[in-house]
């Protein structure tokens, strides 16, 4: 990272620091001058957002936790103490709410982009394993999270979710118990679970770091999936890239504002304004909508520890996906047969996410096996398989030929640098 | 690459047979609810302040003998996007409602005329206290009810709520239940104590007897004293208790929004001005 940086401290004071703690040079070969490939495309800049919303609900929730009481008997109330008596609580809590839903529409694009484009294929590996261990803190964080206001569906949505863990032979009931710190989800639980969701964001951005430190150390990947070969192909990230990042974030954020301002319920669940009361079970119990497509596979299986088995097993999954797909094409954009079956694992993945908000009943559950089945079978016969079968396009001889070219698109496309 | 294209046809086959069936399955959810025109649907609405007086009154003289409004302090009806009661006729109003206080000095509970910090007081002392006097059922508190109600929209409708903004499921189920009582079909044996009702969203029948009749409350405004209009009011009024900074928040939503538009217009300008040397 440091590396990259052709800084050189003129000031006395730059000088001095520089020689004793090289921040300055660090931050510029990160951010600044961290050569980048030049084509990356707007499916590039979910990462930039991803970090955005990071930021934004650390600091919400900041303020959110000098205004909330973790207790049973208060948790409810001072939801509503936040949301009517402080100043501009609703907004803060709308923020963070729809900002958590906002987290997860960026990350599954960001993995989705990831996929699509061979990111996780060597020499970026860690990169991609990394990211998997941030999404399932943040999986965690966002469960833990939705209990706190302890309504109805934190509290069945605990009581549901700590409850799998039942399902494991001999050491489950144990384990249930000693994650509730009782013999149901009660105040100790809710206590453990913001105490937890405040460490996991910080953890979260731990991760985060490493992460970015991976493929700084790699360099970025690109849409050809090829390798920057000459100076031509690259530019500094910043003016470049930090531009073209604020101006998606800008744009994320309008999708955001239009949740927080206009439909800022839309993406919670109506019983959730119900006081959480132990003595009433809702029709329904639905997780969170960034939960159903795995929830959906949780309950295809009839088997209680063989749900939860491939519950965690589609996030295990995609651990070992670097070496699962043995093409040695990394990008979507020259394999003809991957990129059909890529928009076929979307479709599935959308559709489990429909079935999981779906009662767990007739047709549903057929289809949830069908589409369950389909979701492995994506990472475990099709990619292997698909690198031996597929032919895949030619590749080009550098970034900078594939963007003279037109990156695949008609030549006509191509038009004068003041015109793009 | 057999078994290739036959998992894409099986997979193909789920997706297709998954977007036929699932309206059809969808459609046997919950109760029919007729959606109303609300004055504060919308990116640009408000409460109708008159409404919400008429709704207040409603609520006070037929709902708060059973239902509570816990979060409701006196001085809300007075606060901006309210329902707009001066200072001193909330003053009034409080007054005209005990609280429990204390202890005192002498260490005695007193019971006092609330004045308006105070919260609504509740109809009975406890939960048991209200199942016990209304045949083991809890008239739930009206605090969020209104958000605290919906009838699933099902597919497609959910999408085109994003669309719609459409937040009003509370009130249009609330206004329907209100309305919606009639007598039971003969073969449905309605047990004692419960009120048939097609359109509650747990079942047929309720705890709640039929509780708005025409004339029963009066309007001084000139305002129509029917079922339908008592049932509006008061709908109106559950969502401004449940969501009292609606106004504010659309309000703000549409400076926020503008100046994200500009300030995204700019930055898109100077973001190819900066691009503009670069083959991409």
């Amino acid at each position: 990272m440091a590396g990259h940086s052709n800084y050189v401290p003129q000031s006395a004071a730059a000088k001095w620091l520089e020689s004793r703690l090289p921040v300055i040079s660090l931050v510029r070969g990160s951010f600044v001058d961290f050569p980048t490939p030049k084509n990356l495309n707007y499916w590039w800049t979910f990462g930039g957002i991803l970090f955005f919303v990071l930021i934004a609900q650390i600091l919400t929730g900041i303020v959110l936790v000098m205004h909330y009481t973790p207790n049973t008997a208060l948790a409810f109330a001072s939801v509503e103490h936040i949301m009517r008596d402080v100043n501009f609580g609703w907004l803060l809590r709308y923020l963070h709410a729809n900002g958590a839903s906002m987290f997860f529409i960026a990350v599954f694009i960001h993995m989705f982009r990831g996929m699509y484009y061979g990111s996780y294929k060597a020499p970026r590996e860690i990169s991609w394993i990394l990211g998997v261990v941030i999404f399932l803190i943040m999986m965690a964080t966002a469960f833990m999270g939705y209990v706190l206001p302890w309504g109805q569906m934190s509290f069945w949505g605990a009581t549901v979710i700590t409850n799998l863990f039942s399902a494991l032979p001999l050491v489950g009931e144990p384990i249930v118990n000693w994650l509730w710190g009782g013999f149901a989800v009660d105040n100790p639980t809710l206590n453990r679970f913001f105490s937890l969701h405040y460490l996991l964001p910080f953890m979260i951005f731990g991760v985060v770091l490493l992460h970015v430190w991976a493929f700084h150390t790699t360099g970025n990947n690109n849409p050809t999936g090829i390798n920057p070969k000459t100076k031509q192909d690259t530019i500094p990230f910043h003016p470049y890239y930090t531009i073209k990042d604020l101006f998606a974030i800008v744009v994320f954020m309008i999708l955001f504002a239009y949740f927080v301002f206009y439909i800022p319920n839309y993406m919670g669940h109506a019983d959730n304004y119900i006081e959480a009361d132990p003595l009433v079970t809702p029709a329904h119990i639905v997780p969170e909508w960034y939960f159903l497509p795995f929830y959906a596979i949780l309950r295809a299986v009839p088997d209680k520890l063989g749900g939860v088995v491939l519950m965690f097993g589609s996030i295990a999954v995609m651990f070992v996906l670097p070496w699962l797909d043995t093409s040695k094409v990394r990008s979507g954009t020259y394999r003809p047969l991957f990129k059909q079956f890529f928009w076929i694992f979307v479709a599935v993945c959308v559709g489990l996410g429909y079935l999981g908000a779906m009662p767990a009943e007739g047709g549903y559950v057929i289809a949830a096996r069908i589409l369950t089945t389909y979701y492995f079978a994506h990472f475990l016969i099709i990619l292997p398989l698909l690198g031996f079968l597929e032919k895949p396009k030619e590749l080009p001889a550098s970034i900078s030929e594939a963007v003279l070219s037109g990156g695949g698109k008609p030549a006509g496309a191509v038009a004068a640098p003041e015109t793009k | 690459m057999k078994t290739m294209i036959k998992s894409v046809r099986g997979a193909l086959l789920a997706v297709a047979a998954l977007a036929v069936a699932a309206p059809a399955m969808a459609a046997g959810e919950g109760p029919h609810i007729e959606r109303q025109q609300w004055s504060f649907s919308g990116p640009f609405g408000q409460y109708d302040k008159a409404q919400l007086q008429r709704g207040f009154k409603v609520y006070k003289e037929v709902c708060a003998s059973c239902h509570g409004a816990n979060f409701m302090a006196f001085r809300n009806l007075a606060e901006p996007g309210g329902p707009g009661f001066t200072e001193d006729q909330v003053k009034v109003i409080a007054a005209e409602y005990t609280v429990m206080k204390g202890p005192n000095d002498d260490g005695e509970m007193e019971e006092v005329a609330a004045i308006p910090s105070d919260r609504w007081p509740s109809p009975f002392p406890n939960q048991q206290a209200a199942r016990a006097a209304n045949g083991g059922a809890y008239p739930p508190d009206f605090s969020t009810l209104a958000k605290a109600r919906a009838v699933a929209s099902g597919f497609p409708g959910f999408i085109f709520d994003i669309f719609t903004q459409y937040q009003e499921q509370g009130p249009d189920y609330i206004y329907n239940l209100l309305t919606g009582y009639e007598d039971a079909p003969d073969d449905l044996d309605v047990p004692a104590g419960q009120y048939y009702n097609p359109k509650f969203i747990a079942g047929q029948t309720l705890a709640m007897a039929p509780p708005l009749f025409a004339d029963g409350v009066e309007y001084t405004d000139g305002t129509p004293t029917t079922v339908e209009q008592y049932a509006k009011d008061v709908s109106a009024f559950m969502m401004w208790v449940a969501e009292p900074k609606l106004e504010e928040r659309k309000r703000m939503g549409f400076r926020v929004m503008i100046f994200l538009i500009v300030f995204a217009s700019l930055l898109y300008f100077t973001k190819k001005s900066v691009w503009r040397d670069v083959d991409h």
